[in-house]
């Protein structure tokens, strides 16, 4: 190993712990600011409708097809064992426990995250953040902390609506397309889900929000400290990306650290 | 002699190996405006920065009144700073906020007023700069030149006691450039305040300030009254101000 390679590996170690730093800063810097009067209530109606309700339609649809497609699976499978009448249990305990959080986060991510990013970088490089400091505005306050609480009402809220639509979804194949009997399958479901799998379901749709809100708002607001991305649209466009593949990377690393302590 | 509000002491600054400011000296007084000209790409912006705190000099010192700015203790600091005001020169209005949410922003996040008060200033200065009924509209639903005075709205909405003006007529025709000027002029008698402006209007900005500055290689290379510029002996001066190289 020559001293230009020691070089690159000291240099990319030292540009990720400062970026672990300037984002740790930063997260903590806008959940301080939540608490700060006046609270921001209209902005964090105005993101909890953007990241929450205009991302309903997706998720139902999301949590719809991932429903049915593992009814289908779960038949196939179970019948196999006879075991066709725990389809409820695991349709159920699959969407709560797992796949509700997740493909929720994963799919906010894709429709709000991505515009959270672009719309912070596109102010950062038009010098909007900038203006905010000229005007005594702090930048964070502004732009982050409000979305943060958005997020920690829109994940939750967006998660729950995704595990009774997923159940459903279940149904419809499980039930009215296999015919298993649909108490039964209606059974399963009550009977298996404890409420120890519903909090550890929210559980993870909080953290999610936060890492997805922290990771798509850090993106877009040092948009303009990259010095492999440029400073312009290419610099956005990056930084969006970055933003997206990023968040649900970290979701899928989140989601198996607090499995592994709620099991 | 009378103390400079702001006096800038040899201030160096660069950006990666790119060095803009080579140890500028200027003095800004209290209630003048003051122009600085100089070459697309000689760091007029960057020196405007330093004013309000966007970009911190490597070395050489800022003296607010006198005293360094990095040593003003942060109430002071923070004080000084809310005299400032910043035009930008792309404006810098918020797509996502109507032209009247825009103006009153300063004043709304800072709960400096009542709401009522608010709406009474907003519209004041709406009125001022013939802004007409566009307060429902968003940004990118005017023209340049509008969007241009709603940003000027904006910066004097706080009544402020120094403005840093980023060439403030770019992209405007010759009727609303002067209208611009005049308006700055106006303001400026009416409420005393200080202002600084970048600017490529040369002659115009000449009767505009009491005081301009030229930029050259980094440096301040001319500081005088409109009388010195026009009879100055420097090349680089005289160059420039006839648009030769």
């Amino acid at each position: 190993m020559d001293t230009k390679q020691i070089e690159n590996i000291g240099g990319a170690t030292l540009d990720a712990v400062t970026s672990i730093g300037r984002m740790t800063l930063f997260f903590i810097s806008g959940v301080a600011w939540i608490f700060v009067r006046p609270f921001q209530v209209d902005k964090i109606c105005d993101h909890t409708w953007f990241i929450g309700a205009k991302s309903l339609f997706v998720i139902v649809l999301t949590g719809l097809f991932t429903g049915m497609v593992l009814g289908l699976q779960g038949y196939y499978t179970l019948v196999t064992f006879g075991s066709e009448a725990a389809l409820g249990a695991a349709v159920s305990l699959s969407i709560i426990r797992e796949l509700g959080p997740v493909l929720s986060a994963i799919m906010i991510t894709a429709r709000a995250g991505s515009a959270i990013a672009a719309e912070i970088g596109v102010m950062r490089i038009s010098e909007q953040i900038d203006a905010l400091e000229t005007m005594q505005i702090n930048p964070i306050r502004f732009l982050f902390s409000p979305r943060i609480v958005a997020a920690l009402i829109s994940f939750p809220l967006l998660t729950a609506i995704f595990d009774v639509v997923g159940i459903f979804g279940g149904y419809l194949t499980g039930s009215l397309m296999m015919g298993i009997n649909q108490s039964v399958y209606m059974d399963k479901v009550v009977e298996s889900v404890r409420l120890i799998d519903i909090f550890g379901g929210f559980l993870k749709s909080f953290v999610f929000a936060i890492v997805v809100t922290t990771i798509c708002c850090y993106r877009g607001y040092y948009t303009h400290l990259s010095t492999t991305q440029g400073y312009g649209a290419k610099g956005v466009s990056m930084a969006t990306t970055n933003s997206v593949v990023q968040s649900c990377v970290y979701i899928l690393i989140v989601d198996y650290i607090i499995t592994y302590f709620l099991v | 002699m009378t103390l400079p509000l702001i006096q800038f002491v040899d201030i160096q600054k660069s950006f990666g190996s790119n060095q803009v400011l080579k140890g500028v000296n200027l003095s800004i007084y209290q209630g003048d405006i003051l122009a600085v000209i100089g070459k697309s790409g000689t760091g007029k912006s960057v020196l405007l920065k330093h004013i309000i705190g966007l970009v911190s000099q490597d070395s050489g010192e800022l003296l607010i009144r006198g005293i360094p700015l990095h040593s003003m203790p942060p109430k002071d600091k923070l004080r000084f700073k809310k005299e400032l005001s910043y035009m930008f020169q792309e404006n810098a209005l918020f797509d996502f906020l109507t032209v009247f949410d825009n103006i009153a922003l300063p004043l709304a996040e800072n709960c400096l007023y009542p709401k009522a008060t608010i709406e009474e200033r907003v519209n004041l200065r709406m009125h001022q700069l013939g802004l007409g009924p566009i307060g429902e509209k968003f940004p990118f639903q005017l023209s340049g030149g509008m969007r241009k005075r709603v940003a000027l709205a904006r910066a004097l909405v706080t009544d402020p006691q120094v403005v840093l003006f980023d060439e403030p007529t770019t992209g405007l025709d010759p009727i609303r450039k002067k209208k611009v000027h005049t308006m700055i002029e106006e303001y400026q008698r009416q409420f005393g305040f200080t202002a600084v402006i970048v600017s490529h209007d040369i002659p115009e900005i000449f009767d505009l300030a009491q005081q301009v500055a030229m930029l050259d290689e980094g440096k301040i290379v001319f500081q005088g009254t409109k009388d010195d510029i026009l009879h100055t002996h420097s090349n680089i001066v005289n160059a420039f101000i006839q648009g030769e190289e």
